[in-house]
């Protein structure tokens, strides 16, 4: 398992989603938070591609052997692109939350939502308690 | 189950599983260990090496008394008569109409006296119910659940690690002896809950803490309920409160092979009729064909219709896919039956497995 870090550049949510925004479009993941949470994912079910998601919403699911989470969607949009990898290799998001465990790749419909996302001095606040 | 919500107990090990850093989980009543470093790896250290279970929140009762075969034959489902001395069995606990209250192991400690291990969710209402049945039978029935911490090394290497580490005797399957262990008086039982070779240590709470330590020391890898679950699920070994209910009788759950009727024992007449007349529903083991993973209480299909429910599932760490048992309709509970699991709206197709789900030879 990795360590528990969580990249400066990336916007949290409170339910332990992250997004990577670049221009109109954005990568989103879990923190490492929830991956330790939840323990050895060993089975990821996407969203399709062309679906629309909203914020706050679940868009996809997790599973560990024990048990299955919601993946709440950071912001809005619609899934440009699913991250193949972890058909066969869930636990890459165990390995590496931030980075090759992304789980989707999204066009936003709604950029300004990122003004609703914490920094990452916030998300850590928000663990602390 | 008497109201969980009321104050968590601990096992004599809680302090040795923070330490271990393991995550933490309620079980009925109890703050037990789920998962040290992850699920699988424990899974696996049991298949192919031994790993070792704090199970303390098992309860234990001990009957005893010129009268004890007797009673106990009334009360158990199984011919207790077949049990020697050092001798262990596996039973049904039934209440008149069959429905299972309980599924437990008696061991023989002496000519009359007995211990059953009962699991801990059933332990007050066993307790309640074995009280109430003794009534007019030369017995005494004692809660000892306090006296005992239980271990269970399992594993193939079990036997060869634990006579090093601890220097004592162990007894065959199905069987049970005294022995000194921390200096203190224990029994080891080999018995478990796993489908691998081991047993199962019921030993002084006080020595608990220093023979965990000793058994770590050896090797031996610490292990929580959560891969207990996925090791006895893949072995096909009913879960009380899921597969085993008081709702259910012991032959719709595959469990008539420990049901002697000819003893008379509660429920027998309710069984026998099952027996003779078949039983409207089965339960069954499943496997997943492709990808998803069935939880309990999801829904099994046959077509368009509505056939049976998930009683227990979960990611197979042996067979690497989902897999799991539950409750269909006879008609659909032959093995290879093509069936679709209702994963949280999701149609998964699955396809009814003989048991055990898993075997060494498979």
């Amino acid at each position: 398992m990795s360590d528990a870090t969580y990249p400066e550049d990336l916007r949290y949510h409170e339910e332990h989603d992250w997004a990577r925004i670049e221009g109109d479009q954005a990568t989103f993941g879990i923190t490492w938070y929830a991956q330790d949470s939840l323990g050895e994912v060993v089975f990821f079910d996407p969203p399709e591609v062309g679906a629309e998601i909203q914020k706050d919403s679940s868009y996809a699911e997790v599973e560990s052997v024990k048990a299955v989470s919601d993946v709440i969607a950071p912001m809005s949009g619609e899934i440009l692109e699913v991250n193949d990898v972890l058909q066969d290799s869930p636990e890459r998001i165990n390995e590496d939350p931030h980075g090759e465990g992304w789980l989707v790749k999204v066009r936003l419909t709604s950029p300004e939502e990122a003004q609703q996302l914490l920094g990452v001095e916030e998300y850590r606040k928000l663990l602390d308690n | 189950m008497s109201d969980a919500a009321t104050a968590t107990r601990r096992t004599p090990l809680y302090e040795r599983h923070v330490e271990l850093g393991a995550k933490l989980g309620p079980f009925a009543g109890w703050e037990m260990p789920v998962t040290y470093e992850g699920i699988r790896e424990e899974h696996s250290a049991v298949r192919t090496h031994v790993g070792m279970f704090d199970v303390s929140h098992m309860g234990e009762v001990e009957v005893e008394g010129p009268g004890a075969l007797a009673f106990l034959q009334r009360v158990l489902s199984n011919d207790v008569a077949k049990i020697g001395i050092g001798g262990a069995q596996y039973s049904c606990l039934c209440q008149e109409d069959g429905g299972v209250l309980d599924d437990l192991f008696a061991y023989r400690l002496g000519g009359d006296r007995y211990l059953v291990v009962t699991n801990a969710a059933n332990h007050d209402t066993d307790l309640a119910w074995l009280g109430r049945q003794s009534r007019g039978f030369d017995v005494i029935v004692r809660d000892v659940a306090d006296r005992y911490a239980m271990l269970a090394v399992q594993g193939p290497h079990a036997r060869q690690v634990l006579t090093a580490a601890l220097g004592i005797e162990l007894p065959p399957r199905f069987h049970v002896a005294r022995a000194q262990v921390g200096r203190r008086p224990a029994l080891v039982c080999g018995t478990g809950y796993t489908g691998e070779d081991g047993v199962e240590l019921l030993i002084d709470p006080e020595v608990a803490a220093p023979i965990w330590v000793e058994l770590l020391d050896a090797g031996v890898v610490p292990c929580g309920l959560g891969a207990r679950d996925t090791l006895r699920l893949e072995v096909c070994f009913p879960l009380h409160g899921n597969e085993l209910t008081p709702q259910r009788n012991p032959v719709e759950a595959g469990l008539g092979w420990c049901c002697k009727e000819q003893t008379g024992f509660i429920g027998s007449e309710a069984v026998a009729r099952a027996r003779a007349e078949g039983t409207a529903e089965q339960l069954v083991a499943f496997r997943i064909e492709d990808k998803g993973i069935p939880r309990e209480g999801n829904p099994v299909l046959h077509g368009d219709e509505e056939v049976g429910v998930v009683t227990s599932g979960t990611f197979s760490p042996s067979l690497e896919v989902g897999a799991g048992m539950a409750y269909v309709k006879s008609e659909r509970a032959e093995t290879g039956t093509e069936v679709e699991i209702d994963v949280r709206g999701k149609r998964r197709p699955a396809r009814i497995a003989s048991k055990p789900l898993y075997s060494k030879r498979s």
